[in-house]
């Protein structure tokens, strides 16, 4: 299973530069404002400067460019597939360049295919950055501090962290587990992936059944096995690591807003 | 002709990342119809890898296999399902079938049995493991008990009637009458002069069952000859990390007590041996 094995899109890479040093809620509150501005970013020199700013970003992850590339490769056609179906059947308008039946290539097109193949992979990239760079733990305490005000209209954030922390937890596991039973069932003569739609999607089903009651019982044991150590949610819990919001957090915040409403105003 | 014919084979997980992790280091070894062969070694010894390989489930990086004189790629998978059965770890995993019927005669449908045979494949599959076909038919695989599950699924594997039934570790997680049951069927379908290939790392269950051993360490094989030869080479026992059967060190602590019982495998020998030791003492 080549496609299981080439999975880590976005996975953290413990390295101790400045991004990674950074306080996780700092760069959550970053991704997320940066994000947003993407969508109010319209197509002309401003992409390149937002491109600069995530370059910069890379710079200070100190993450080899190649890593950094290849490390998203599995949503290259994702990227591909937006570009060709804006490309030939995207908007009306502007000079047109080619025609055929439903096909066409457009200058306003062509435009929106750029841009929105664009803003797809700065979307990856930002994210990339912070997942690259953020532990799941750091990343799931930080949820849980940034929610924690949402706690007056009685939203579990604790919960919530710890269930995002071990759906995450679990996701290698389950791909593991995925392999093994498409092996089991190959050596029951199984194939996958022939014949029509309808038979393609019902071979699957001696995959998905195995691994969904798996998922379940796995889930119950774990359940009872944080039972049995006393969890019994945010109540009395303390953490292992303590971080501090420090100048370094305010700079870099600053930094991003400052530049963020710089590319909305000047653009 | 042989059965099976493994060619200076090498495997690594994971190659040419820094994941890298080597398996199986130029292994050889061939495997005629009707042996019964254990092999054994301590988890991470590459056992498992290997019997993957001789369902084409993965392919060497090194080296060759022949199933049947024919090198493996060059069978389709569900040629390769009639010659080879295997049975993984924790079988009852992959239970899907509302059925049990329907379970069993998964394999076979795939591997192109026609629908007016399917039934009497299923009879004889649930026969073999000792379940009753009129009992269990219609019932949901997941309400059985822990031991009728993993004959269950030893019998979607027969069903298939393959020529070569491989185990990987049969009586994990259960219970001791369960693990009886589970080796008697298998032992009376091997005994029909088929093929049995048994993964484990408990020599105290493989030896009833199997005449030749292929020991593992690290993906290396150390010992590969009679069980009987395994056992006067104790040393091999101890490099691959496993433990000597009760029977080979209880041998050991009466040889040191000065009874001339060597090369005791079974308890009823063992027992003749001491009683005849005995009433020539006292004579």
């Amino acid at each position: 299973m080549k496609a299981l094995e080439s999975f880590p899109l976005g996975q953290y890479i413990p390295m101790g530069s400045f991004l990674h040093k950074i306080d996780a809620k700092a760069k959550i509150i970053a991704s997320f404002l940066l994000i947003i501005i993407i969508f109010f970013l319209k197509l002309n020199v401003s992409y390149l400067f937002f491109l600069f700013l995530i370059l910069l970003g890379i710079f200070f992850s100190s993450l080899p460019l190649k890593y950094f590339f290849k490390s998203f490769r599995p949503i290259y056609f994702l990227v591909f597939f937006t570009f060709i179906i804006h490309f030939f059947f995207g908007e009306e308008g502007g000079r047109v360049f080619f025609r055929y039946g439903i096909i066409h290539v457009t200058e306003n097109g062509i435009k929106m295919a750029i841009f929105m193949s664009l803003r797809l992979v700065f979307l990856v990239m930002i994210t990339s950055l912070l997942t690259l760079t953020t532990s799941v733990l750091e990343l799931a305490h930080a949820l849980e501090d940034l929610l924690k005000p949402l706690s007056i209209f009685k939203f579990p954030a604790h919960e919530f962290s710890m269930m995002m922390t071990i759906a995450l937890r679990f996701v290698p596991t389950l791909l593991e587990e995925t392999d093994k039973i498409i092996k089991a069932q190959k050596a029951r003569g199984a194939e996958f992936g022939k014949g029509n739609l309808v038979e393609q999607a019902k071979s699957l089903l001696p995959i998905i059944i195995p691994l969904f009651l798996n998922a379940f019982r796995r889930a119950n044991e774990l359940a009872e096995a944080m039972e049995a150590r006393g969890y019994r949610g945010a109540k009395g819990r303390s953490r292992y690591k303590i971080t501090y919001w420090s100048f370094k957090e305010s700079a870099f915040l600053v930094f991003v807003c400052i530049y963020s409403i710089l590319m909305l105003i000047a653009f | 002709m042989a059965l099976i014919k493994v060619e200076s084979v090498s495997f690594s997980y994971l190659k040419d990342t820094p994941l890298e992790r080597e398996a199986l280091n130029d292994i050889s070894f061939t495997i005629e119809k009707g042996e019964k062969i254990g092999i054994i070694g301590k988890t991470g010894s590459g056992k498992s890898t290997l019997i993957q390989l001789f369902d084409g489930l993965i392919y060497p990086l090194v080296g060759e296999i022949y199933i049947q004189e024919k090198e493996i790629k060059h069978w389709s998978s569900k040629e390769l399902c009639r010659i080879v059965g295997l049975v993984f770890q924790y079988p009852e995993y992959q239970f899907f079938a509302e059925t049990v019927f329907e379970e069993i005669a998964f394999g076979p449908k795939n591997i192109g049995v026609p629908e007016d045979k399917l039934e009497d494949c299923v009879i004889e599959a649930l026969e073999t493991v000792g379940l009753s076909y009129k009992d269990l038919k219609d019932r949901s695989p997941y309400n059985l008990s822990g031991g009728e599950k993993r004959r269950l699924a030893i019998a979607s594997i027969l069903a298939m009637k393959p020529e070569i039934l491989i185990l990987d570790e049969p009586t994990a997680n259960l219970d001791p009458r369960g693990r009886k049951e589970i080796m008697e069927y298998i032992d009376k379908w091997a005994r029909r002069g088929n093929t049995l290939i048994l993964v484990s790392h408990d020599l105290d269950e493989v030896m009833r069952l199997v005449d030749r051993v292929i020991v593992l360490n690290k993906g290396i094989l150390i010992f590969d000859g009679p069980i009987e030869e395994l056992f006067l080479n104790v040393d091999k026992i101890d490099e691959a990390e496993l433990e000597p059967p009760e029977i080979i060190k209880i041998v050991k602590a009466l040889e040191e007590k000065g009874y001339p019982v060597k090369g005791t495998f079974t308890l009823p020998e063992l027992a003749e041996r001491i009683i005849a030791y005995r009433s020539y003492i006292s004579s």
